[in-house]
C-alpha cells in the first residue's frame, strides 16, 4: 500500500482513547444544585465566606453575563451548550481547615500519584523537606494543601488560594482582581467572574526573586461540573517569579466546561515568567467527551520596563479556546508568548496570543508552534497592535504548523494593526508535513515510529521547549510523545 | 550474510524488480552497476523495509532471516544499514541528539545499556574527525543546509558509529568530488574485515576505484544480469550498458 495511504488508514484508526489519567477519584462531594441564576452565586459566595464587596462583585458580573452572547468567531464546532444544566461548585468533602498533610484525605494523595506528579513534588505533599516546588495543589475546586508557606513567608511571598487570599490580603485582592480582565471582558471571563470556585494567588513583594518556581496542578473531578478557576498574580516593582500551571483530568463520557481567569499584572522593572503544561482530557477516539476550555489569560505590563513572558504546551481538551495576552502599558516593558499547541483525534484548538502595545518602546515575541494530527484542527489566532502613542513599538511573530497525516488542518490567522508609523511587526509563517522519508530515514537507524514522531517533532518545537524551567520541559517532552502516540502508520 | 532470492517487487502496479537473485558473503565488498532506470535504488529500498514497495514473490535472507516481514527499524536493529543516495533533512535535531537516539534504540534493541554522555561523545568525535567532519556540524541540525558531500559524509559517519554487519551504499558517490569520494572510501575501507559486508551500489566505475569489490553484479531491467570479478567494471566503463539493455528478460 502506498505510505500515504497506509497513514490516512493509520490515522483513521488512531486510538486516542488511551489517556493515561483516566479515573475518576472516589471522594464525596459537595455540589452547588444544578443551574444558574443569582442564588447560585450567593450559595458559591456564601460557602466562601466571601465579604460583602465580593458577593456584589460577582452579582455584577453575573448581571452582565446574562446580556451577553456566546462567541462563535473562532474555528471550533461545538454543541450548544446548556449553562443551566451544570453545577458551578463543587468541594471535596470538607475537613475543618487541614493543618497538615496527615488530615488530608488519602485518596487524594493517591490521586497526586497516579497523576504521575513527579515524586520530588510528591515528596513535598508527603511532607519531605529539601524539595523546592512549592506546590498549591488545587484538587476540583477548592485547594486542599499548600505546602512551603514558610520559606516563601520569610521571603516575603504570599502563595495561597485566592479564596484564602479575600480573608488574609483583601486589600491586594481589591486592589487587582478584575482590573486585567475585568468582569465586562468576553461571555467566558464573565461567567468566571460570577462563579469562580477558586484558584491562586501570588503576591512577590518590592525587589524580590521568588527563591522556588511556583507549581499548581489543577484536576477537574466531578462529574458534570464546569470549573471556573479564578488566578490572580502580582510582581511588585523590581520583583521576579516563575510559575508553572499543569493540569490533567479523567476520563468521562460527557463534555466539560472550563472557563479560567487568570491575570497577571507586573510593574516597574517586575517580570513574570507563566508556563502551562495542558494536558486534559482530549475526548475519546470518536470525539466524544473532553474538556472544553475557554480560557481568558492576559498578563498587564503595568510598569516600566517590566516584562510577561507566558509560555505553553497545549496537548488536552476538546476544544481549546485560549489567547495568553499581554498589555505592554509601561515604557519599554516587553511581553512573550511561546507556545506549543498539538491536537490529535478530533480535538479543535484556536489558540494564540495578543500583544497590545500601548507604551513607547515596548516590545514582543511571539514564537508558536502547532501540530495537527487525526483529524483534527489547529489554529493559531493572534494579535498585534500598536496605539498611537505606542512610539518605537516592536513586534517579531514566528508561526510554524506541521501537519501529520491528511485529514488535519493548520490555520494561521493573524491580526495586525499599527496606528503610529513608527511601530515595526514582523510576521513569519510556514506549513508543513512530516514527510514519509524522514520518518524511514529514521527508523533504518534504529528508531521505532514513534520514537521517529517523537524526534520529529521534538525538533520541530525545540525553541519553544527552551523557554521552559528545565523539569518542566522535559515533562512536556515525554507529553508530546503520549500525545502524539499512534498518529502515523 | 545477505541472499536475495526470486525477488519481484511492484510500486503502484509497475514491476520493478524481476526476479532478482543475489548473494552477498560475510566479508565480502559486492558492487551492483547498473545503468539509470534498472532497478538499483528500488533493490536498497526495499531491503531497507521502505513502504511504498510491494513485493509480491521471493525472499530475502539476513543471515538466514527472511527480513520482509519486519519493520525498518527492525532490519536496522538486525545490523542492516542503508547509506541514503538523497540523506534527509531533519530540522531542529542536531546531529548530535539523532546520533545518539539512534545508537540508544539500537543498544537498547541488543538488552545494552546506553553509552554514557562521555563515551559517547568521545566516540562520535574520534568518528568525525577520521572523515573530516567538523565538529561544530555535529551541533547543527541533522543534514539541514549541508553540502551534497557533507550530507554523504555524514551517511558514512552513521555507518561507522553503528557497525553494521551489512551495509548497503546507494550511490554514495554521487555529487561528490575527488577529495570528498576519497574520504569516504576510506570510511567504507576501514570498516572491511571478515565480519562486516558491503552492497556498493553505483553507476559509474570510480568509486570502485577506492573501494575495491570483490564481486561485481551487473543490473539491468530488474534483474542482476552478470556477476563477475572487478574486472567487470573495467569493461562497462569502456562499453557502457548497452549491450545488457538488449538482453535482459
Amino acid at each position: 500500500m502506498p505510505a500515504v495511504k497506509e497513514t490516512v488508514e493509520t490515522v483513521r484508526k488512531i486510538d486516542v482513547d488511551q489517556y493515561k489519567y483516566g479515573f475518576v477519584t472516589d471522594i464525596e462531594s459537595e455540589l452547588a444544585p444544578k443551574g444558574l441564576d443569582e442564588d447560585t452565586v450567593r450559595f458559591i459566595s456564601a460557602k466562601k465566606n466571601e465579604p460583602a464587596w465580593l458577593l456584589e462583585w460577582r452579582l455584577e458580573a453575573f448581571r452582565r453575563w446574562q446580556t451577553m452572547q456566546e462567541p462563535t468567531w473562532a474555528r471550533v464546532r461545538y454543541p450548544e451548550i446548556d449553562f443551566q444544566d451544570l453545577h458551578y461548585y463543587a468541594a471535596p468533602k470538607k475537613t475543618p481547615g487541614p493543618k497538615s498533610l496527615d488530615e488530608v484525605d488519602p485518596e487524594l494523595l493517591k490521586t497526586y500519584e497516579k497523576l504521575g506528579i513527579p515524586l520530588r513534588e510528591r515528596e513535598i505533599l508527603a511532607g519531605v523537606e529539601g524539595a523546592k516546588v512549592a506546590v498549591d495543589a488545587v484538587f476540583d475546586s477548592v485547594s486542599v494543601v499548600t505546602t512551603f508557606k514558610e520559606e516563601l513567608a520569610k521571603a516575603g511571598v504570599i502563595f495561597c488560594a485566592i479564596s484564602e487570599a479575600v480573608h488574609t490580603h483583601p486589600e491586594l485582592v481589591k486592589q487587582y482582581l478584575g482590573t486585567v480582565v475585568p468582569t465586562t471582558d468576553n461571555f467566558y471571563a464573565t461567567l468566571n467572574s460570577a462563579v469562580f470556585s477558586d484558584g491562586s494567588f501570588v503576591y512577590i513583594p518590592p525587589g524580590v526573586k521568588c527563591p522556588m518556581e511556583l507549581s499548581t496542578y489543577f484536576r477537574i473531578n466531578e462529574q458534570k461540573t464546569g470549573q471556573f478557576e479564578r488566578t490572580l498574580i502580582i510582581a511588585d516593582k523590581g520583583s521576579y517569579v516563575s510559575y508553572l500551571e499543569g493540569c490533567t483530568a479523567p476520563k468521562r463520557d460527557e463534555a466539560q466546561l472550563h472557563a479560567a481567569v487568570v491575570e497577571l499584572v507586573a510593574l516597574d522593572d517586575a517580570e513574570i515568567k507563566y508556563s502551562t503544561v495542558q494536558n486534559w482530557y482530549p475526548g475519546d477516539k470518536d470525539g466524544k467527551g473532553g474538556i472544553y476550555n475557554f480560557v481568558t489569560k492576559r498578563g498587564d505590563c503595568r510598569g516600566q520596563r517590566s516584562k510577561i513572558s507566558w509560555t505553553q504546551v497545549e496537548t488536552g481538551s476538546a476544544i481549546t479556546w485560549k489567547y495568553p495576552s499581554c498589555i505592554l502599558r509601561g515604557e519599554g516593558s516587553s511581553g512573550e508568548f511561546y507556545s506549543i499547541a498539538i491536537s490529535n483525534g478530533y480535538q479543535q484548538v484556536d489558540s494564540g496570543t495578543k500583544m497590545i502595545h500601548l507604551g513607547k518602546n515596548t516590545t514582543s515575541k511571539i514564537l508558536a508552534k502547532g501540530i495537527a494530527a487525526g483529524r483534527s484542527d489547529n489554529t493559531y489566532r493572534g494579535q498585534v497592535t500598536a496605539h498611537r502613542k505606542a512610539t518605537g513599538a516592536r513586534n517579531f511573530t514566528n508561526c510554524d504548523s506541521l501537519l501529520i497525516g491528511d485529514l488535519c488542518g493548520a490555520h494561521t490567522i493573524p491580526y495586525i494593526e499599527s496606528k503610529n508609523s513608527s511601530a515595526v511587526f514582523e510576521h513569519e509563517a510556514t506549513t508543513s508535513k512530516i514527510a514519509e522519508d524522514q520518518l524511514f530515514y529514521c527508523m533504518q537507524r534504529g528508531l521505532d515510529e514513534e520514537e521517529a514522531v517523537a524526534l520529529i517533532v521534538n525538533g520541530f518545537v525545540k525553541e519553544v521547549l527552551q523557554q521552559l524551567p528545565m523539569e518542566f520541559a522535559v515533562e512536556a517532552q515525554k507529553l508530546i510523545a503520549v500525545s502524539l502516540e499512534g498518529s502515523v502508520g | 550474510m545477505l541472499e536475495i532470492n526470486n525477488l519481484h517487487v511492484e510500486i503502484d502496479g509497475k514491476k520493478i524488480l524481476n526476479g532478482l537473485n543475489l548473494h552477498v558473503k560475510r566479508g565480502e565488498v559486492a558492487a551492483i552497476m547498473g545503468p539509470n532506470g534498472s532497478g538499483k535504488s528500488t533493490l536498497s529500498y526495499v531491503i531497507a523495509g521502505k513502504e511504498d514497495y510491494t513485493v509480491t514473490e521471493g525472499e530475502i535472507l539476513l543471515d538466514g532471516v527472511n527480513i520482509l516481514e519486519m519493520e525498518p527499524h527492525e532490519r536496522a536493529h538486525a545490523g542492516l544499514f542503508l547509506a541514503f543516495q538523497y540523506p534527509l533533512e531533519i530540522p531542529g535535531v542536531a546531529t548530535m541528539t539523532f546520533l545518539k537516539a539512534a545508537l540508544n534504540a539500537q543498544a537498547k534493541s541488543r538488552g545494552e545499556d546506553e553509552l554514557s554522555p562521555g563515551e559517547f561523545m568521545k566516540k562520535v568525535r574520534e568518528a568525525a574527525g577520521k572523515l573530516g567532519i567538523n565538529p561544530d556540524m555535529l551541533k547543527r541540525p541533522l543534514n539541514v543546509g549541508f553540502s551534497g558531500g557533507e550530507k554523504k559524509r555524514m551517511e558514512i559517519l552513521q555507518m561507522a558509529l553503528l557497525e553494521p554487519k551489512m551495509a548497503i551504499l546507494d550511490e554514495t558517490d554521487s555529487g561528490l568530488d575527488i577529495d570528498a569520494l576519497r574520504i569516504v572510501a576510506e570510511g567504507v575501507n576501514a570498516h572491511r574485515d571478515p565480519d562486516h559486508a558491503f552492497l556498493v551500489i553505483t553507476h559509474y566505475q570510480r568509486l570502485l576505484d577506492h573501494i575495491r569489490p570483490d564481486t561485481v553484479h551487473v543490473m539491468a531491467k530488474g534483474q542482476i544480469v552478470r556477476t563477475g570479478g572487478p574486472e567487470i567494471a573495467l569493461e562497462l566503463e569502456e562499453r557502457g550498458y548497452a549491450e545488457y539493455l538488449g538482453n535482459a528478460a
